[in-house]
C-alpha cells in the first residue's frame, strides 16, 4: 500500500511543481519507489520541470479512459530508477477527471509504488479537489505573502471537510506547511511574513521552508528538480524536508541571514545564522 | 539598538501588518466553514418570528454559533428600531 501525497496550495504559481518534482526526485533517491502524477489537466508542467516532455505519449486521463494501460503511460525518470511520472492530459475538458477513474488508477498504482506524489492544479475547485481527495498526508506549499496565506487556509478547510478520509470519518489527512521563496533579509527587514508568522496563522506543522533562489529557475531550465543540485540552498532545503517526510528529526536550515565576508566577521556571534 | 535595528526601525513594518490582518480574515472565515448548515434557515426563520411583532430589517438579526472545548454557544444579536 502506497501512501498517497497531494502538494497543493489554493493560489496558483506558488512553487508545488517546483516542489512535486525535487521531493519525489528526493524520496526515490532515498531509496523509496515513487510515482508522481500531474493532476494540472490541460496545464501539464510536471513533465518539462523534470525534463520529459519529449518521451510523453499516452497522459492520466488515457489511462482513466482505457485508451492506454498504466505501463504505457508511465515514464521512467531520467535520473533515478525508482521514480515514474504520470503526465497530465492537455485535454480542455476540465472534469475528465472522474473520482471513479482516479481511484482506480490509485488503487493500481498502490500496488507498486511506496509513495504516489499529486501534483495539484491551482484554485479550490475540481481539479484540486481530486488531487486531494484520496491523499494520506498534504504538503500545503506557502509563500509568506498574504494571499497565499489566505489560500493555504482554504485549502485547509477542503482538506478537512471534502477529502476521502474526512467524508468516511477516518484519521484526518495529516498536513505538513511548506514555506517556499522565502526570503530572509526581508523578513528581517519587516518586509515579509517570517516562517513563526505563517505558523501562528496556519497552526500546521513545518515540513520546511524553501529560501528563494535563482537556482529553481536554473534547474527548470535544464529540466533537473533543484534537489539534484547538492551546492543550491533551496535543494538543500528540499532534501531536509524529504528527510522529515520520511520521519527524520533535521533542524530548519536557511531561516536567517548568511553574513558575508567583512559583514559575516562582524557580526560574528550575534548572528545566528 | 544595533546598526541593522536603525535600518528597520526607518521603514513601516509592513509584514506585522500582514500578520495581524491575515489573523482577523483567516478567524472570520474559519468560523464562517465550521458553521452547521441550518445555520441560514435559522437565521430565516428567526427573522420571520421577530418581525412578527416589529419591523425588522434582515441584517439586524445576527446568529453565530461559538464552539467551545465541550459545548457551542448560540449568540443571538437582535437590534431593534428605537
Ligand atoms: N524557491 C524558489 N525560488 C525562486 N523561484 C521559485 C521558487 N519556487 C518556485 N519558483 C518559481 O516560481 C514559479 C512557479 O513555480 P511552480 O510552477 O512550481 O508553481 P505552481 O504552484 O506549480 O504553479 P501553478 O499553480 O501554475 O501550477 C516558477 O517560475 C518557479 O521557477
Ligand atoms: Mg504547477
Amino acid at each position: 500500500m502506497a501512501k498517497i501525497i497531494v502538494i497543493t496550495s489554493g493560489k496558483g504559481g506558488v512553487g508545488k511543481t517546483t516542489s512535486s518534482a525535487s521531493i519525489s526526485s528526493g524520496l526515490a533517491v532515498k531509496g523509496n519507489k515513487t510515482v508522481v502524477i500531474d493532476f494540472d489537466v490541460g496545464l501539464r508542467n510536471l513533465d518539462l520541470v523534470m525534463n520529459c516532455e519529449r518521451r510523453v505519449v499516452y497522459d492520466f486521463v488515457n489511462v482513466i479512459n482505457g485508451e492506454a494501460t498504466l505501463n504505457q503511460a508511465l515514464i521512467k525518470d531520467k535520473y533515478n530508477e525508482n521514480l515514474y511520472i504520470l503526465p497530465a492530459s492537455q485535454t480542455r475538458d476540465k472534469d475528465a477527471l472522474s473520482k471513479e477513474g482516479v481511484e482506480q488508477v490509485l488503487n493500481e498504482l498502490s500496488q507498486r509504488f511506496d509513495f504516489i506524489i499529486c501534483d495539484s492544479p491551482a484554485g479550490i475547485e475540481h481539479g484540486a479537489q481530486m488531487a486531494l481527495y484520496f491523499a494520506d498526508e498534504a504538503i500545503i506549499v506557502t509563500n509568506p505573502e498574504v494571499s497565499s496565506v489566505r489560500d493555504s487556509d482554504r485549502i485547509l478547510g477542503i482538506l478537512q471537510s471534502k477529502s476521502r478520509r474526512a467524508e468516511l470519518g477516518e484519521e484526518p489527512v495529516k498536513e505538513h506547511l511548506l514555506l517556499t521563496r522565502y526570503n530572509p533579509v526581508r523578513v528581517e527587514n519587516g518586509e515579509m511574513l517570517g516562517v513563526d508568522d505563517v505558523k501562528d496563522i496556519l497552526a500546521i506543522k513545518l515540513l520546511g521552508v524553501i529560501p528563494e533562489s535563482p537556482d529553481v529557475l536554473s534547474s527548470s531550465n535544464s529540466g533537473v528538480p533543484v534537489i539534484h543540485n547538492h551546492e543550491s540552498d533551496a535543494g538543500k532545503a528540499y532534501n531536509d524536508a524529504v528527510d522529515r517526510l520520511l520521519g527524520n528529526d533535521v533542524p530548519h536550515r536557511f531561516l536567517n541571514i548568511e553574513k558575508k565576508g567583512f559583514f559575516k566577521r562582524m557580526f560574528k556571534g550575534s548572528a545566528t545564522a | 539598538m544595533s546598526f541593522l535595528d536603525y535600518f528597520k526601525s526607518t521603514k513601516k513594518n509592513t509584514a506585522s501588518i500582514a500578520k495581524e490582518r491575515l489573523q482577523i480574515i483567516v478567524a472570520h472565515e474559519r468560523g464562517k466553514r465550521d458553521q452547521p448548515d441550518y445555520l441560514p434557515n435559522l437565521q430565516k426563520e428567526i427573522l420571520e418570528v421577530i418581525r412578527k411583532y416589529v419591523s425588522i430589517n434582515q441584517d439586524q438579526v445576527q446568529v453565530q454559533l461559538d464552539k467551545n472545548d465541550n459545548c457551542s454557544v448560540l449568540e443571538l444579536n437582535v437590534t431593534l428600531p428605537e
